[in-house]
């Protein structure tokens, strides 16, 4: 369990709320189609604050219009990866942007360990940190289960 | 009360050649630096000056004597202007008009040549535009209001050093806000006890930690000192959180050696961000620039002394102008106010700041300040951020007014927390999350966001706590610099 005050990982947009229920993420995607936006569902058991590559369940959604399409993507990474770390990630194609425009946490390992924090002393007294996942040493797919 | 000068044509000019040389003292707009007829041309640059003239002094004269002023004008006429092009260096007044509603000041619209500026200096430019102009004895006061710099002259520019886009990249957030918090006291913790705030907030929520302007290396903290200790704070709140974090390491010092000192160690530590302040003055800033880019680092730019000539609008230079100079000279957030907090800002006028920072193209917007289109043809854009007086109460407002690309800084409203600095930054992130969340869901956030936010306190005791203590505490002062187009309400609750 981590020691953060919500107690588990919180990247992405709506970690410190209580878990957004399919009908609020629902607004969420629409919001973001509005928009323009293209969504895309993504999933790790490697959290680390600088793994920027989640795993991609399929390409981004390009010429979906309709929310509940990518709530489908969504179920059905879900009962894949029920174990693992699942976001929502939406893309903006607009010139001089051309990036995530929304990012949150959709399904969560039921325990959230969390990391530890590695010293080592090198010189005076300059320190090199390392984040390590305390699942990080079991291989990937087997992590966060009991 | 002055009366609007009429405007004529460019019949002023000596067209003479061996009158308009011959030795002796002419008016200004007698040596071409007039022309009603000018058009500016896409190269130039265009500067607005709000200008009051000495009791007698004619409107038109003194326009031309501001253009002249501030490119090859002196006070006399020179023979060796006829060993130039001389006509394209003269900058051109080429349009006045009484302010709305003020006797006495006038709007002047100024051209300047390309040939002007040494491409890619800020310095250079600022030589020129604000270097002799504003202790004219002839004017009572003169202003900088806006700047139109022409795309060619921004293509010299390198810009900020990451740009926002990247930012978000970096830190791995994206669609809201980013949160952060000015470790206080501002003088005297020891770097130990300062590294505890640090930590505090960080792990509580927030994204960003920042030094105060005046932090530098004081006997009470050591800069190494500080930098340990808070890079320590930094990378343990980032395993407690699993987020990127960092915190604004002020490497202000007295000269470049010692801040290209502080930056390497910063670097080498670890941190994602410097910080300097305003005050380094402008070819520091595009050195640090240079090396921020070098080194992959963010550089956080603190306005400190702005205030000095940017508040009153009679003179000085408006802070729409320093932004577009430093979005060019290179930084990657810049303070530029709240609209709702302790420090001077008309909300529209603000915007106008916002948007500078943000736009791909801003476009002429009179009730905001903006008298100009200005394409800045895809420069990078430079992360705004709000700080000053502003709690977790203000959270829709703030939202409203700013949008998502803003760093809002709770620094006395996240340190005062009566339940303590983790609690402290609790409170905003939900704050900020519940806002962002309700605004996307479509809710009309400015009139339910006390609501909202008020729900969000039931299952968020420090939100709550937050609310309680600072819920109606608002700064409702008249602003200074306002725009001249447009009556705009302080905001309130």
């Amino acid at each position: 369990m981590m020691t953060n005050p919500t107690g588990r990982l919180t990247q992405g947009q709506f970690s410190f709320l209580p878990d957004l229920t399919d009908a609020e993420i629902t607004l969420q995607i629409e919001y973001g189609l509005k928009k323009g936006y293209a969504w895309a569902v993504e999933y790790t058991d490697d959290p680390h604050p600088r793994n920027t590559y989640w795993e991609m369940f399929g390409m981004p959604m390009f010429d979906l219009n309709d929310a509940a399409g990518v709530m489908l993507e969504l179920k059905s990474c879900r009962s894949t990866f029920p174990q693992h770390y699942i976001r929502l990630v939406a893309f903006d194609s607009t010139r001089g942007v051309e990036t995530i425009a929304m990012s949150f946490i959709v399904n969560r390992p039921p325990v959230e360990p969390g990391f530890s924090l590695v010293r080592q002393e090198t010189n005076g007294r300059t320190i090199r940190y390392t984040i390590r996942g305390h699942e990080a040493d079991r291989p990937e797919g087997e992590r966060y289960r009991k | 009360m002055a009366t609007a000068p009429e405007i004529v044509g460019n019949s002023n000019q000596i067209t003479d050649k061996k009158k308009r040389y011959s030795a002796g003292v002419l008016k200004y707009r007698q040596m071409g630096y007039w022309d009603a007829d000018y058009v500016p041309k896409e190269t130039d640059t265009i500067c607005l000056f709000r200008i009051t003239p000495q009791e007698g002094v004619d409107a038109i004269e003194a326009a031309a004597a501001v253009a002249g002023e501030s490119s090859t004008a002196t006070w006399t006429v020179v023979w060796t202007d006829r060993l130039t092009a001389c006509d394209s260096y003269r900058a051109k007044a080429f349009k006045v008009e009484p302010v709305p509603g003020i006797p006495g000041q006038y709007f002047a619209w100024v051209a300047y040549d390309l040939i002007l500026f040494e491409e890619g200096s800020i310095a250079n430019m600022t030589a020129s535009l604000i270097g002799n102009v504003f202790s004219f004895k002839p004017l009572k006061a003169a202003r900088l209001e806006d700047i139109r710099i022409p795309v060619a002259y921004v293509k010299t520019f390198k810009g900020p050093p990451t740009g926002l886009v990247v930012e978000r990249e970096r830190l791995d957030k994206f669609g809201r806000p980013l949160l952060g918090a000015t470790t206080k006291p501002k003088l005297g913790l020891s770097g130990r006890n300062y590294g505890r705030v640090v930590y505090e907030g960080l792990k509580g929520g927030l994204d960003f930690m920042k030094d105060d302007e005046n932090i530098n290396s004081q006997p009470f903290m050591h800069w190494r000192d500080r930098f340990l200790y808070v890079m320590d704070a930094v990378n343990k709140a980032s395993a407690a959180t699993g987020e990127v974090k960092g915190s604004y390491l002020n490497i202000t010092a007295a000269t470049m050696e010692d801040m290209y000192e502080r930056a390497e160690f910063a670097r080498d530590l670890g941190s994602i961000i410097v910080m300097v302040d305003l005050v380094i003055g402008w070819t520091a800033i595009q050195s640090m620039a240079n090396w921020c880019r070098r080194n992959d680092m963010l550089m956080h730019m603190h306005r400190a002394g702005h205030g000095t000539y940017t508040r009153q609008k009679n003179h000085g230079v408006s802070f729409r102008v320093i932004a577009k100079w430093l979005r060019l000279a290179g930084c990657d957030h810049l303070h530029t106010g709240t609209a709702v907090g302790k420090l001077e800002g008309d909300p529209l006028t603000v915007q106008g700041y916002y948007n500078v920072c943000r736009d791909s193209y801003t476009k002429q917007d009179l009730p905001r300040g903006l008298f100009f289109d200005q394409d800045w043809a895809d420069l990078k854009k430079v992360m705004p951020v709000a700080s000053g007086g502003i709690h977790a109460g203000q959270m829709h407002q703030l939202l409203d007014l700013f949008g998502d690309d803003v760093i809002m800084q709770f620094g006395g409203g996240t340190i005062g927390h009566p339940a303590g600095i983790q609690a402290g930054a609790v409170a905003n992130r939900v704050a900020l999350e519940c806002m962002v969340k309700a605004r996307n869901e479509g809710k009309d956030i400015l009139n339910e966001g006390p609501a909202i936010l008020q729900k969000a306190a039931q299952f968020c005791t420090p939100l709550k706590q937050a609310l309680d203590t600072w819920g109606d505490i608002t700064f409702n002062y008249t602003s200074t610099d306002t725009s001249d187009y447009a009556v705009t309400p302080t905001a309130s609750n």
